[in-house]
């Protein structure tokens, strides 16, 4: 399972290395400072900082034998996975359908995607304009590394919940005993790699990509 | 404990195509690699057959400029996926197990699925001639030449997602064998007391793994460009085309070394037992390749000295590249050591083997040469270059398999290959190997560059040209020599005892060809070398081992045949054809695959009834 | 990512923490998540950011890797395995990175 999580990294570095690589590399908006929202990824990151939690503390319980412990925290990790999941969804919707408005009379502080839209689109006579400008993977180099890095994450949690379900709905058809932690154990290692892969993709996609001038 | 979740019988045929298709003795799907990557060779090698006939005279019109981009693209990515990994694939299966006195590999399902998924991914590629044209590109397929606006048929489609089919069989191969090394060597043996093949093969499964997953996302990347319109190789976006030929040489370069180090561990096996005298410089050797293992991550940049990285790079990537020459020189030392004040005894492996050293010398050379980047300013894209790869891959990697076929060949079948055809076929070959790669380098020095179709009049290209393809000849006779004789001897050979050779490990220890389980007793390993110094001894052949005393094997549980690892690879087979044409095929692919995982993960390694489930 | 053995703070026989222990490890990494966050808006500190964010995450992905995956407690062979595969793909990137002139 380690050389298998060793290859991991190769593969998700790579990916990491293509997003930065491409990182203020793209023609046209939007850009990352445009549709990150911190405080709501934040949350999901809390979430899914707590699965793991509440993974290691699955795994303790069976190993002291307490099996309605176990399956109490594993079923929570299984349930904050997919919070993290709906999160996810949520957030690539967000940006798929992201709403742009500009006073144009007033436009205040813009950003420089908001400042292509407001000489677009406030000609002569418009004072206000509203419209959606939205992020899909195919619409600039950041969409395509962004969505691409974070889908991938995504596909491996959705991977980690319905393995951690297999492993509950295994307890709950055949039984499980404290002998047998190593199946968890696996599952539980994919489980925080899939974890730590999120810390630094929080910090390196989200928290980067809103600062300026990086 | 478990019951089976799909109520289907498990398999039990012991003989015939279906024992085939459900083994999983790591000694039978050894044999399916190698006679599967043998034939796909002979299918590369054809390929070249063609291309050397058009290239034989200037001006010549018998195949067209597109069928040669068509022809050296698949020739490039038939020899290196389809012939060379899994040809060593095929000894790391027959072989591994029973160098470290294991009964299998650490998952043997895993192993049977690994082959057949690499079936697929050899399908695949090969239907494309079929379907529309095969992928015209080149091996490395640089993009934007890859991209949808310039290649909008189906040959890269097929290229990617059969590179993407193999990626997965080689990492689930690459974990098989690490894990197999890792904790079922036989007790007493350490690392340090591991045949030289074995660490061959852990270093070689350790850079698959780390470097396949690079090839696997700039597939991935290629394949959303492709399919879903994404801007990762889209220069129009402001993508830069480098960072595909920086992902493909992240991966390449290691590639390179998963080709030649099993080379280097075949010939590690056959040196000293043909020499009567160990290994010279065990150690050194050990840690020359794992030392070429490191190194193989730094030099990627040496395949795009001239995309104009600047002095820097250049300079650093040259530098490391120059020295990744002295841990394989160390070993072309150590082979000498071994040889010197040996009593050689010049049979058709050693043969092979010490042809490997004299030609991987030469390609060597050319590579130091190269590695200068002012120098290879020169040869880039030069029939220089392909001279050199061909010095190292036919003349390192190919001979050394052969070796190693001759070597292990009675282990395999009991019998021994043709001697005195094997001394002949060996010249044959060696010859026409020297005659048709030779002459490249003058073409290479005198400019002829390389994936031209065609060249004009007057270049002075023409004799060595001609001579090259009929060197060609002379590797075809030499090739199909051989075949036939492998044919004849695997029927009627001469028997060949357990240790025909006199051999140093723990496979001689063994009938040839082995039991099913391979290991009555386990054995015990005190020593480096351990079977020559049990004969030595004159020791009883093996110590038993607690638990393990079964009579004529009945006792050994070994694990049962399956369905289902070929019905993933089917699935993915299945699943890849219809992401290119048809997205419900492709659903239909996912389905079985997904059919086959869940049938597989709910499948017990033994029936309970058998006794060895727990 | 540093590969310490200290066996004095190995807690039982098993090799194992305790509950306690994993909770403690979450909360620092709830707490390390808020800096985070948190300094983020301190716009004050200005390029020092990056530096920071940096090594805030590198001890959250230490902590989970040393405690949570047990590595800490682990065999060295895949000890090496897991670093090794991690310390080549960040050189990686980082090369990738200075190639494309991104420190430029």
């Amino acid at each position: 399972m380690w050389v298998f999580l060793g290859s991991d990294c190769m593969f998700f570095g790579t990916l990491i290395a293509t997003y930065l690589v491409y990182k203020n590399k793209s023609i046209v908006g939007p850009y990352p400072i445009d549709v990150f929202d911190i405080p709501t990824t934040s949350v999901s990151t809390f979430v899914l900082l707590m699965s793991s939690m509440s993974m290691v503390l699955s795994y303790a319980a069976l190993r002291r034998g307490r099996i309605k412990a176990f399956r109490i925290w594993l079923a929570s990790t299984a349930i904050m996975g997919a919070t993290f999941l709906a999160f996810q969804v949520f957030e690539f919707r967000e940006f798929a359908v992201h709403h742009v408005e500009i006073d144009c009379v007033e436009p205040g502080k813009l950003t420089e995607f908001e400042t292509d839209i407001f000489n677009e689109f406030c000609t002569e006579g418009v004072e206000h304009y509203e419209g959606s400008h939205g992020l899909t993977p195919a619409t600039n180099l950041f969409g395509t590394t962004f969505f691409t890095l974070t889908g991938f994450h995504g596909a491996h949690v959705t991977l980690g919940v319905i393995w951690l379900l297999g492993v509950l709905l295994y307890s709950f058809k055949w039984g499980i005993t404290p002998d047998r932690d190593l199946d968890l154990d696996l599952a539980a290692l994919y489980w925080h790699f899939v974890d730590i892969v999120w810390i630094i993709i929080f910090t390196v996609v989200y928290l980067f990509g809103v600062f300026e001038g990086f | 404990m478990t019951t089976l979740a799909l109520p289907l019988p498990r398999p039990t045929h012991p003989t015939g195509i279906w024992s085939w298709i459900t083994t999983i003795d790591h000694k039978r799907i050894g044999i399916l690699y190698g006679v599967t990557a043998f034939i796909l060779f002979l299918t590369g090698g054809v390929e070249a057959l063609l291309m050397r006939v058009q290239l034989a005279a200037p001006e010549q019109d018998i195949v067209s400029a597109e069928v040669f981009n068509q022809l050296f693209t698949m020739h490039g990515t038939t020899m290196i996926f389809l012939a060379i990994m899994p040809l060593g694939a095929a000894f790391f299966n027959f072989v591994i197990p029973l160098q470290i006195g294991a009964r299998d590999v650490a998952f043997p399902r895993l192993n049977a699925f690994s082959y057949w998924t690499f079936l697929a991914g050899a399908i695949m590629l090969k239907l494309s001639w079929f379907l529309g044209g095969a992928p015209n590109a080149g091996w490395f397929g640089y993009a934007p030449l890859t991209g949808e606006a310039y290649n909008p048929g189906h040959g890269i489609d097929f290229w990617m997602m059969s590179l993407q089919i193999l990626g997965i069989a080689s990492l689930a191969a690459a974990f098989n064998f690490i894990v197999t090394i890792i904790n079922m060597r036989a007790p007493g043996m350490t690392l340090m007391r591991m045949p030289l093949f074995t660490w061959m093969t852990l270093v070689t499964s350790i850079l698959l793994v780390l470097a396949f997953p690079v090839i696997t996302v700039a597939l991935i990347e290629l394949m959303f460009d492709r399919f879903y319109g994404t801007n990762f190789f889209v220069t129009q976006a402001g993508a830069s085309p480098v960072l595909w030929q920086h992902l493909f040489w992240v991966f390449g370069h290691p590639e390179v070394y998963i080709l030649i180090l099993p080379a280097l561990g075949i010939v590690s096996e056959i040196i000293p037992t043909f020499s009567k005298k160990p290994l010279f410089g065990y150690p050194v050797v050990v840690l020359s390749g794992v030392i070429i293992g490191f190194l193989g991550w730094m030099v990627w940049s040496h395949h795009m000295f001239t995309v104009g990285l600047g002095p820097v790079a250049n300079s650093v990537f040259a530098a490391t590249t120059m020295a990744i020459a002295v841990p394989t020189g160390v070993k072309i030392f150590n082979y000498m050591g071994t040889m010197w004040g040996g009593s050689i005894d010049f049979k058709t492996p050693m043969l092979y083997a010490i042809g490997f050293v004299f030609l991987f010398i030469i390609g060597g050379l050319s590579g130091v040469m190269h590695s200068s980047a002012a120098s290879d300013a020169q040869q880039q894209d030069t029939y220089f270059i392909i001279a050199h790869i061909h010095y190292v891959l036919f003349g390192g990697s190919i001979m050394a398999l052969l070796g190693g076929i001759y070597y292990w060949f009675p282990k395999i079948t009991g019998r021994f290959l043709d001697e005195k055809m094997g001394q002949i076929t060996f010249w044959i070959i060696f010859i026409g190997m020297n005659i048709t790669f030779f002459p490249m380098h003058f073409l290479g020095l005198d400019g002829m560059p390389r994936r031209i179709n065609t060249y004009p009049d007057g270049m002075g290209w023409d004799l060595w040209n001609a001579v090259a393809t009929a060197g060609v000849v002379f590797l075809f006779v030499g090739l199909a020599m051989f075949t036939v004789s492998a044919i004849r001897s695997w029927r009627n050979g001469k028997r060949a005892s357990g240790d025909p050779w006199d051999g140093r490990t723990l496979e001689w220890s063994i009938a040839s060809p082995p039991p099913e389980y391979n290991f009555e007793e386990i054995p015990t390993v005190h020593d480096r070398d351990d079977w020559w110094s049990t004969k030595r001894r004159r020791a009883p052949a093996a110590v038993p081992v607690a638990g393990g005393s079964g009579e004529n094997g009945h006792d050994i549980h070994l694990p049962q045949p399956s369905y289902w690892p070929a019905v993933v690879s089917i699935g993915l087979l299945v699943g890849g054809y219809g992401l290119i044409f048809n997205v419900a095929v492709a659903a239909i692919g996912g389905a079985i695959a997904m059919i086959g995982i869940y049938a597989w993960s709910f499948e017990p390694v033994n029936e309970p009834d058998d006794g060895a489930a727990h | 990512m540093t590969q310490e053995h200290n066996p004095a703070e190995i807690p039982d026989h098993t090799g194992h923490p305790s509950s306690s222990t994993y909770f403690k490890v979450a909360m620092i990494l709830c707490i390390l998540t808020a800096i985070e966050v948190g300094i983020f808006y301190v716009l004050a500190l200005g390029h020092w950011i990056i530096p920071i964010l940096v090594i805030l995450s590198g001890a959250k992905f230490a902590l989970v890797v040393m405690f949570y995956m047990h590595l800490k407690y682990d065999h060295r062979l895949f000890t090496s395995a897991f670093v090794g595969g991690l310390v080549l793909a960040f050189l990686v990137v980082l090369t990738l990175m200075a190639l494309f002139m991104w420190f430029a």
